[in-house]
């Protein structure tokens, strides 16, 4: 039974990290580039604009959410179970949703990158 | 892609990863945290390595948006993996700690995985929508 439970918190994981990324993403391409924006207006423009993007504050939201089910799946589960599945599975559910999602164009090169890093993070918890 | 933003990139590893060992060697100094005394988890701040820690989690944290700023998710993510494999090596060069035949294919596969994303293109070459914003920066495609 407890199996259920850790799965079900990596599942949620997944789910919330995957929209935590991809909403921060979003939510910084529309700041746009920091760099410039540090060099043309100071560092509190950036600090303003980017806490004025209400999805910024929404992928933090995300992130907490996910964060929080990393604990309540590590006490369920094991370290060796729960960490490397649900980073590994991120990396694949992270490459859909930012295509869905953010309309990145993911190349064939992006596809195999995410798969190796996802199985390389797999063989490094054995 | 300027050295700058590679520095960025390279901030993303060396933040997440040392921020992470800082952490975890200032919660094992201060003993477990039971459920039932959360107070502790307040006062953990206090303790020099868990402070430390924190402080190079929000430079992490300030590297990765500022990243998502000009680059794609899909580049970011597995370029921030390789703090797996700078653990690793670290672990085995300085603190000599045996890397199991599986962990060096891991690691093989990271590194792997890391080059064939960092030597194509960063962002995808859309234009902007709000091009009336001055500020945005327009992407030729």
């Amino acid at each position: 039974m407890t199996e259920i439970y850790a799965w079900a918190a990596i599942g949620l994981i997944i789910l919330a990290s995957t929209a935590g990324d991809v909403l921060l993403a979003y939510s910084m391409k529309r700041v746009g580039d920091v760099g410039e924006l540090w060099k043309q207006r100071g560092a509190l423009a950036v600090l303003g604009r980017v806490l004025a993007t209400p999805t910024f504050a929404l992928g933090l939201a995300a992130m907490a959410i996910a964060f929080y089910s990393l604990l309540f799946g590590l006490s369920w589960g094991n370290l060796s179970l729960v960490v490397p599945a649900s980073t590994s599975l991120t990396f694949v559910a992270n490459a859909v949703a930012a295509r869905i999602f953010l309309h990145e164009r993911v190349s064939r090169r992006r596809w195999i990158a995410a798969l190796l890093v996802g199985a390389g993070v797999i063989l490094m918890a054995l | 892609m300027t050295f700058q933003k590679y520095l960025v990139l390279a901030g993303i590893t060396v933040f997440a990863t040392a921020g992470d060992a800082l952490l975890a060697r200032g919660m094992k100094e201060l003993g477990g945290v039971s459920l039932h005394h959360l107070s502790g988890l307040l006062l953990a701040i206090l303790n020099p390595s868990v402070a430390g820690g924190i402080l190079l989690l929000i430079a992490f944290f300030a590297c990765y948006v500022s990243a998502l700023s000009w680059a794609d998710l899909t580049y970011v993510l597995p370029a921030t993996s390789s703090g797996y494999v700078f653990v690793a090596l670290t672990a085995h060069f300085a603190f000599h700690e045996v890397i199991s035949p599986t962990r060096w294919l891991g690691i093989a596969l990271i590194t792997a995985g890391v080059g064939f994303v960092a030597a194509g293109p960063s962002l995808t070459p859309v234009p902007r929508i709000d091009s009336r914003d001055p500020l945005s920066h327009e992407v030729k495609s």
